[in-house]
């Protein structure tokens, strides 16, 4: 499977990630997402679809609504939260390895 | 600093304005120090860090009462070119307990010049967390999630 877009890039939007991460609490529709967030119903659902296309997240219907959820089966969630981890980590260790050396 | 994710591996890496041999030192021996530290596990207040600089040993955190969560296990050791540990922490941000579940994170040191020494991060075998993936935050003491911590970095150049 290939992605449009990395997780990562995907994720580096914070309407985005504040989406992704409402997702990962509880699986929502379009409408409980915008009514919660300071954004237009068709943004969020723009944000979904890319969201969606990243392999991040998945839509169930359930009636008349569609309900999204992050994808319970594939890894790219995994992966974009060890991605985001190590990026973290090792920028980090960069400002750190660069110190003068204390003496110890 | 760069990320690449395919299907089943995360790569990054820096270059760092270090000799190899103190990339190394730093990144094993101080691996606390940089390490995010909402990425704890215990409930309490991490104390310290230990990274055991040896196969067989572990790389765990020490919380403030004392109790003790080994993460990773030291698969491979060879300063200061190379090291290969397990992650024994499922997608839920729990303490993995089936071996066979756990993926596998390798960190090379390559020289570029006498002062300067390139760390590449390869994390790898994730389709062996095959549980499936519930919550970004199960796991995670308190609420603040990953994307802090990124934000936190941000600002340290801001």
């Amino acid at each position: 499977m290939t992605y449009a877009k990395s997780s990562w890039a995907v994720l580096a939007d914070p309407t985005r990630r504040t989406i992704f991460e409402r997702l990962a609490e509880r699986p929502s529709a379009v409408g409980e997402l915008a009514g919660d967030l300071p954004v237009s119903r068709p943004a969020v659902s723009q944000h979904l679809k890319v969201l969606k296309d990243a392999g991040l997240v998945i839509d169930i219907r359930a009636g008349k609504q569609r309900i999204y959820q992050v994808d319970p089966e594939g890894l790219a969630a995994l992966r974009a939260e060890l991605d985001r981890f190590w990026n973290t980590t090792l920028a980090a260790f960069k400002s750190v390895v660069e110190q003068p050396p204390k003496e110890i | 600093m760069s990320a690449k994710v395919t299907e089943t591996t995360v790569n990054a890496s820096v270059v760092v304005e270090a000799p190899i041999e103190r990339a190394f030192k730093v990144f094993t021996e101080d691996f606390g120090s940089f390490k995010p530290p909402d990425h704890n596990m215990l409930g309490v207040e991490i104390a310290e860090t230990v990274f055991e600089p040896r196969v067989g040993g572990s790389l765990y955190d020490r919380g403030v009462d004392g109790s003790v969560c080994r993460w990773a296990r030291v698969l491979e050791y060879e300063p200061p070119n190379r090291v290969l540990l397990s992650w024994d922490i499922s997608p839920q941000w729990q303490i993995e307990t089936d071996l066979d579940k756990t993926s596998e994170w390798e960190v090379r040191f390559v020289a570029e010049t006498p002062e300067r020494t390139r760390v590449e991060l390869e994390h790898r075998n994730l389709e062996r967390h095959d549980e499936g993936w519930q919550s970004v935050r199960d796991g995670v003491a308190g609420d603040a999630g990953w994307p802090l911590y990124l934000q936190r970095y941000v600002d340290l150049f801001a």
